[in-house]
């Protein structure tokens, strides 16, 4: 596809909506608003249907219009089509009768939805003509950027929080990129980064490719209403870090329905948060039309943004739809964790846990309501955070290799 | 007050491309006032139609953000140090 036929008319700012061409930039330099990519919907709405989207390969390329790129993808050929799940059992737990979990646990390479958006984003990247990758990351993205850049055949840059959890860091090591462990929390790795950004012609997808990177977050939204038979659901409760996979899976289902895919959305949306960092949460329960940063303390250390670059769109979108939001515990955490693996057999990270225990609690003090369907985002891998729930499931039952010390064992534990 | 004020990149044709500016005011609404009067056009940049700051400017009061103490109200000191710091990205 030449540059000419582009479904992309440039970037456009979200605050004063001034025009600036589709370049590595993301913030206006006017009024500081972000970017966000601007796209020519009268082509794309004759170019796609449900049957030509039905007919492609199961990856995010299939949604190939939604997404902010001019010719062919070249990175994430596998990624996407993540299952979603008609959860009985936990429905059952909640008190909510048709209940989904869609699963990104289990999202190509990576295990994290955020093999999406940097599919998105390296592929954009590429088209710009960039040869490094590079992300300030709280651990899945680092994973991902990792994984498919090595793929891609760039060079790679990644920094972290010195605190990951180590199975976050060895599944970045392992494919091979500078990885720089900085003394700080996340919101101070990515000031840093967005200096060095200043002076390193790389493409940091989070940072100069975000308005690109960002929209692959839409495809997690178009999967759940192709998957729930083309109609998004009436409740979806969203993790929230920046708050921008909130903000996408809305725009996603906006977007469906004006290309005429599916019905007209009439989701709520709710953030999921963890007590240690919640600040979109605090802004929809106090109604306040401003986000508080915050200094994170959290064992959800995917979700530990203090200072969460969308969080305005978020609580719009939150208040737009009528969804509300809930901030849990560590402990709560926990629970959801070993909640979802006991009722659907699916071992999701800590962020996963914030999402379960927040969706428990929205059903409890009723603002799920039960006969309605709702559909919990689960976002990423419970191998990656093991030392969040080690000491609380257990430990296997060590016995010698005899019949005998069986059985006894047997009684004790039912005892 | 006397205080030192740290312009970021974007702003800087403003300032004749000064990183660094004095300013004088009791809070930092004041200082604010005092930049556009040094600087006509900077506050248009900053702050909304009301005169408010825009929700993607963040203000540093000797490294801690505004949003922390009393934002626009937030008093100062001699020496003190302001640093205005663009929309931060980030995060998915």
């Amino acid at each position: 596809m030449a540059v000419s036929s582009s479904l992309i008319k440039g970037l456009k700012c979200r605050e004063c909506g001034r025009a600036f061409p589709a370049q590595a930039i993301y913030v206006c330099d006017y009024c500081f608003g972000s970017l966000e990519v601007d796209y020519d919907y009268d082509r794309i709405k004759g170019q796609v249907s449900r049957e030509t989207i039905a007919a492609r390969a199961h990856s995010i390329w299939r949604y190939r219009e939604f997404l902010p790129i001019d010719g062919e993808p070249t990175v994430g050929f596998d990624t996407g089509m993540t299952p979603l799940l008609r959860a009985r059992n936990l429905g059952e737990a909640l008190g909510l009768k048709e209940l989904y979990v869609k699963d990104d646990s289990v999202c190509h390479p990576t295990l994290s939805f955020k093999d999406r958006v940097v599919s998105v984003a390296l592929s954009r990247a590429k088209e710009l003509g960039f040869d490094t990758a590079s992300c300030a990351s709280t651990g899945n993205l680092a994973n991902a950027v990792s994984a498919l850049s090595a793929r891609a055949g760039m060079k790679r840059v990644i920094f972290i929080p010195a605190d990951l959890e180590m199975g976050k860091v060895v599944n970045s090591l392992v494919f091979a990129p500078t990885l720089v462990a900085v003394e700080g929390n996340y919101d101070e790795v990515n000031r840093l980064c967005a200096e060095i950004g200043a002076r390193h012609k790389w493409a940091f997808v989070n940072i100069n490719i975000r308005p690109y990177y960002a929209e692959g977050s839409k495809t997690y939204g178009f999967e759940v209403a192709e998957q729930l038979g083309w109609r998004a659901p009436k409740h979806i409760v969203v993790p929230a870090a920046s708050g921008s996979l909130l903000v996408k899976i809305w725009k996603g289902f906006k977007e469906f329905h004006a290309m005429g895919l599916i019905p007209k959305p009439e989701t709520r949306m709710y953030a999921a948060q963890a007590a240690g960092c919640g600040p979109i949460v605090e802004a929809v329960e106090q109604g306040s039309d401003i986000i508080k940063p915050v200094k994170p303390k959290t064992i959800a250390k995917s979700l530990a943004i203090g200072n969460p670059a969308d969080g305005y769109y978020a609580a719009d979108a939150i208040r737009e739809t009528g969804g509300w939001g809930a901030a849990v515990t560590d402990d709560e955490i926990v629970e959801g964790i070993k909640l979802l693996a006991a009722t659907e057999g699916v071992f999701t990270e800590t962020a996963g846990g914030v999402t379960v225990a927040a969706a428990r609690k929205l059903a409890a003090a009723g603002r799920l309501p039960k006969n309605e369907s709702v559909v919990i985002c689960i976002t990423g891998q419970g191998l990656k955070t093991q030392e969040a729930v080690m000491h609380r499931i257990g430990k296997p039952i060590k016995i010698k290799p005899t019949l005998k010390a069986f059985e006894e064992a047997m009684e004790r534990s039912a005892s | 007050m006397a205080v030192m004020v740290r312009i970021p990149t974007p702003l800087q044709k403003l300032t004749g491309e000064k990183a660094e500016v004095q300013s004088d005011g009791k809070t930092v609404g004041e200082v604010i006032a005092d930049l556009e009067r040094q600087f006509p056009g900077i506050q248009d940049r900053l702050c909304d139609a009301q005169g408010k700051l825009r929700r993607f400017v963040n203000v540093y009061v000797n490294e801690e953000d505004i949003r922390f103490l009393k934002q626009e109200g937030t008093e100062l000191k001699n020496g003190d140090e302001l640093s205005i710091i663009p929309a931060i990205a980030g995060g998915a």
